[in-house]
C-alpha cells in the first residue's frame, strides 16, 4: 500500500497532456515586465532607475527585512520605466519594464552545464547565497526559501522533505524537471541537507510519475541519505501539511509551521534553483512553466525568463484557441484566473492553463442537500458547509471556533459539492474577517 | 476571443450533481420495487404510481404557486419521497389515502421547511406516520403476497411476522415456537413475508445499498450502526431471557428494518453531516426501534425511531465535530 495523507482528499482527472514533453528554452521576448513583489512578504525596493543598462542576473530590487527577497534582471537591456502593471492577482503592482538588447549575462554566473557535485559552502554561506539569489518556493506559494532554512532557536529539524508530488492536474513542469535535471535535484537536496544540518531527506513523488520515480531511484544510490518515496495519487498531497503527514506521519498542530514537527519542506523546482545558485552562482530569473489545456494544439513545458508575457508562451504552445473562456495562472485547483494575456511570468508561475469557454463557467448554485461530501473530502477535517454559512451570516466567533483559519484553500469542497455551492469563496471571505479580528485582539 | 471569465479557484468541478445523487437512489430502489411488483402485482404498481405522481405534482404546485419559485421536481428528490412512501404502506391502500399521505409528506414534511435540503424530518416518514395514526385499520391490513396478482383490493390479508410475534408473546407463547408459524429467515430475506410493499426483501435492499456505496451516494456508517445496534440490543435481551424475547436474527430480517436503515435513515437532509455523528444517529435509531418493538404498543418502531432521531440531528451536528487535522498527538521524539 502506498502512503498518502490521512484525512479527505480527491482525485480529479489528471489530464497531464504535456507529460513527457521536453523542456524547451523559450526565446527571450522583446520586452519584459518584472514585478517587485513576486513573493510572500515585503516587496523588494528597486535599486535601478530609468535608463540604467542591466545584464542578465543584475540585481534590480533589494529585499527589505527578513521575509522578503531580491529580484534580479532576467534579460540584458535598458530600463524603460518603473510602472504599475496588472499582475496575476488582478491588481496593479509596481513593475520594472526592461527593453531587451542582446543576451549578455553577468560574468559571475557559471554558464557551463557540467555537474558540480562537491558542496564547498558552509551552512551559513548556503543560506546567505539562497537569500541573495532571490529564491522562493517555486511550487506556487513563493515563500522565501532562506526563511524556511533558518531554523528558529529552540526548534530542531531531523528530516528534509522535497515536494515533487505535483498533485495539481494538468501541470508537468516538476515532472519534466525530474527527468531532465535528476543530478541537479540530488545535489540541490544535499545542499538543503547541509544548510539544515540533517542527514535524511525524502523526495516525495506521486505514483503517476513512474519514470521520474525510477530515474531518481537509480541516481539516489550515489547520494547517501536521500530516499525516494512514491505516494498514492491524491489531491492536495502537495500541501505542506498533507505531504508531511503522508511521508512521515507527523501532523502539524493548528496554526503552526512544519518546523514544529521537526521537518522542512522544499519544492523540487526550488531544489534545482538552489543548486544553480549555490554551485553556479546563478540567481533566480527563469523557471519551467507548463502551458496546457484541453484545447491547446501543442501542450508544452518551457524554460521561460521571469517577466515574459504569457502571450509569448501561449503563442509558442500553438496559440490561443478561438473558444478560450478562461486563462488560469497555475493549476486548475488553486491557480488564479488571469485578466489578460499581457500578465508576466513570475517566480510563482508553475503553469498556464487554457480553459474552453463551455468549461469556464460555474454551474448554477442549488440548495445544500446536506450530503456531507464536503466534510468527507476536506483534508483538514473541517466542515465547509458550516463555514460557508457562518461566513455568510457574519458569525465569525463560530467560524473561528470551527477552525476556519486551518483551511488551506485547496478547493476540494467546491470541486466536490453536488449542488455546485461556492464553498471556498465564502470560506475565504470568512478567513479574511476572522484573521482581522484575531489580529486586532493581539494588538 | 471571448471575454475571459474571472472567478476564484477551483476552476474545475467533479461533475457531481443533485440529480446524479437522487437518481442514483432511485436506481438503488429498483430491486425492491421489482420484488414488490412480483409479490403484489397491480396493487404495488397502482400504489407506487399514485404516490410518485402525487408527490411530484404537489411539489410542483406548492413550489410554483405558493413559493413562486422555479420547479425542481425533476431533481429526483420528490420521486424518491414518493417511492419511499409507497414502500411503506400496504399495497391495497385506498387511493385517496395515498394522495393524503403524499400531500402531508411533501407539503408538511418538505416544502413547509423550504424544500430540498431543509427538511428536518424524513418527508416519506412524516407522511407514513400521519397515515398510520389517522387510518390505523387500513394501514395495518396487508394483502398476502402472491405471484403477480392482478387485483387491487385483496380480501385475504396477512399479518406481518412482527405482529404475529408480538401477539404470541403477549399471550404467553415461547418466541422460539412462534418461529415455526412464520416464514423462515431465508424466506424473509428473499421477501416472502407479509408487510408493506417495499420493505419485504432484505436482499433487494442490500443490493440497492451496494449500488449506493459503489456510487458513493451514501457511506456505510448509518445503515451499519442501525442494523448492528438492533442485533446487539435484541441479542442481549434474547440471551438473558429467551422465554420473553425473540432472537436477534428475527428482528433484523423482519419488518422495515433494512428499508429504514438503508433508505430512510440515510436521507441527506435529515441525517447528521459527519460520519461519527452518523454512527451515533444510527445507534439511537436501533435502540429506539427495539424499545418500541419489544416494550411499546406497536409491533414495528423503525419509522418512529428515525423521526425521533431526526429531531436530534441539529444537536448531533453541533456537538460531534469531525476529526480535525493535527489533533492527534503529533510528534513524540
Amino acid at each position: 500500500m502506498l502512503k498518502t495523507f490521512s484525512l479527505g482528499g480527491i482525485h480529479p482527472p489528471e489530464n497531464k497532456f504535456s507529460a513527457g514533453k521536453k523542456i524547451e528554452v523559450l526565446p527571450v521576448p522583446a520586452q519584459v515586465a518584472v514585478p517587485i513583489a513576486q513573493h510572500i512578504g515585503a516587496p523588494a525596493i528597486p535599486v535601478v532607475a530609468k535608463g540604467d543598462v542591466v545584464k542578465v542576473g543584475t540585481l534590480l530590487a533589494k529585499s527589505v527585512g527578513f521575509v522578503s527577497t531580491n529580484i534580479h534582471s532576467p534579460v540584458s537591456g535598458s530600463l524603460l520605466k518603473i510602472d504599475d502593471v496588472l499582475d496575476s492577482s488582478g491588481y496593479r503592482k509596481s513593475t520594472i519594464i526592461i527593453k531587451v538588447e542582446g543576451d549578455e549575462w553577468e560574468e559571475s554566473i557559471d554558464r557551463s552545464t557540467q555537474l558540480k557535485k562537491e558542496i564547498t559552502a558552509s551552512s551559513e554561506e548556503i543560506i546567505k547565497t539562497i537569500a541573495n539569489a532571490g529564491i522562493v518556493g517555486l511550487g506556487g506559494a513563493t515563500f522565501p526559501s532562506h526563511v524556511k532554512l533558518s531554523v528558529p532557536p529552540g526548534k530542531t529539524c531531523d528530516i528534509l522533505i522535497i515536494n515533487a508530488v505535483e498533485c495539481e492536474p494538468y501541470l508537468t513542469a516538476d515532472h519534466q524537471l525530474m527527468l531532465e535535471k535528476g543530478h541537479e535535484i540530488m545535489v540541490g537536496t544535499q545542499i538543503f541537507m547541509k544548510a539544515l544540518k540533517v542527514d535524511k531527506a525524502i523526495i516525495a513523488i506521486e505514483n503517476n510519475k513512474q519514470d521520474a520515480i525510477k530515474h531518481l531511484q537509480s541516481l539516489s544510490s550515489a547520494y547517501p541519505g536521500i530516499s525516494i518515496e512514491p505516494l498514492k495519487v491524491q489531491y492536495p498531497q502537495g500541501g505542506e501539511k498533507q505531504l508531511i503527514d503522508a511521508c512521515i506521519k507527523r501532523q502539524i498542530p493548528s496554526g503552526k509551521l512544519p518546523i514544529e514537527v521537526g521537518t522542512v519542506v522544499q519544492n523540487v523546482g526550488t531544489t534545482v534553483a538552489v543548486y544553480e545558485a549555490v554551485q553556479k552562482n546563478k540567481p533566480l530569473f527563469e523557471r519551467v512553466v507548463t502551458v496546457t489545456g484541453k484545447s491547446m494544439t501543442k501542450p508544452s513545458n518551457f524554460l521561460a525568463r521571469i517577466g515574459t508575457p504569457i502571450s509569448s508562451l501561449i503563442e509558442a504552445a500553438g496559440g490561443l484557441p478561438e473558444d478560450t473562456g478562461k486563462i488560469v495562472g497555475g493549476g486548475p485547483m488553486m491557480g488564479k484566473a488571469l485578466v489578460n494575456t499581457d500578465i508576466p511570468i513570475t517566480k510563482g508561475s508553475s503553469g498556464i492553463l487554457i480553459i474552453k469557454n463551455e468549461e469556464s463557467k460555474r454551474k448554477p448554485v442549488q440548495n445544500c442537500i446536506r450530503c456531507g461530501k464536503c466534510i468527507t473530502v476536506c483534508p483538514m477535517g473541517l466542515e465547509p458547509y458550516l463555514l460557508m454559512t457562518v461566513s455568510d451570516k457574519a458569525m465569525y466567533d463560530i467560524a473561528e471556533e470551527r477552525r476556519i483559519m486551518d483551511c488551506i484553500e485547496c478547493g476540494s469542497c467546491s470541486y466536490t459539492c453536488p449542488s455546485s455551492r461556492p464553498l471556498l469563496d465564502y470560506i475565504r471571505l470568512g478567513k479574511g474577517k476572522v484573521g482581522q479580528i484575531m489580529r486586532s485582539r493581539t494588538k | 476571443m471571448n471575454t475571459l471569465t474571472i472567478s476564484p479557484s477551483p476552476h474545475i468541478h467533479s461533475g457531481d450533481s443533485v440529480k446524479k445523487n437522487m437518481y442514483g437512489v432511485v436506481i438503488a430502489l429498483v430491486p425492491a420495487l421489482l420484488i414488490s411488483f412480483y409479490n403484489f402485482g397491480l396493487g404495488a404498481f397502482v400504489v407506487t404510481a399514485t404516490a410518485v405522481i402525487s408527490c411530484m405534482l404537489f411539489e410542483h404546485l406548492i413550489q410554483v404557486y405558493l413559493m413562486k419559485q422555479q420547479t425542481t421536481i425533476w431533481d429526483g428528490s420528490a420521486m424518491i419521497t414518493g417511492l419511499l412512501l409507497a414502500f411503506n404502506i400496504p399495497s391495497n391502500l385506498p387511493i385517496f389515502i395515498i394522495v393524503i399521505g403524499a400531500l402531508v409528506s411533501i407539503g408538511i414534511g418538505k416544502m413547509s421547511f423550504g424544500g430540498l435540503g431543509n427538511n428536518p424530518f424524513n418527508p416519506a416518514l412524516v407522511g407514513r406516520v400521519f397515515l398510520l395514526i389517522s387510518f390505523p385499520v387500513q394501514m395495518t391490513s396487508w394483502p398476502a403476497p402472491n405471484v403477480l396478482p392482478f387485483t387491487y383490493t385483496d380480501v385475504i390479508t396477512s399479518a406481518t411476522p412482527l405482529s404475529v410475534m408480538k401477539e404470541a408473546i403477549a399471550s404467553g407463547e415461547l418466541p422460539t415456537n412462534v418461529l415455526d408459524q412464520i416464514p423462515s429467515y431465508r424466506d424473509m430475506f428473499l421477501g416472502l413475508q407479509g408487510g408493506s410493499a417495499g420493505e419485504m426483501a432484505g436482499i433487494a435492499i442490500l443490493l440497492g445499498l451496494g449500488f449506493m456505496l459503489f456510487r458513493k451516494i451514501v457511506t456505510w456508517h448509518i445503515p451499519t450502526a442501525v442494523i448492528a445496534s438492533v442485533f446487539v440490543f435484541t441479542g442481549i435481551l434474547h440471551y438473558t431471557n429467551p422465554m420473553m424475547y425473540a432472537p436477534p436474527m428475527f428482528h433484523i430480517l423482519s419488518g422495515g428494518l433494512f428499508l429504514g436503515a438503508v433508505f430512510m435513515a440515510t436521507d441527506y437532509s435529515s441525517s447528521p453531516m459527519s460520519k461519527k455523528g452518523g454512527i451515533i444517529f444510527g445507534i439511537g435509531i436501533g435502540v429506539i426501534t427495539v424499545a418500541i418493538r419489544v416494550f411499546g404498543a406497536y409491533p414495528e418502531g423503525i419509522s418512529f425511531a428515525i423521526l425521533i432521531m431526526n429531531a436530534f440531528v441539529p444537536l448531533i451536528d453541533k456537538y460531534i465535530k469531525p476529526k480535525r487535522f493535527g489533533e492527534k498527538p503529533a510528534f513524540a521524539k
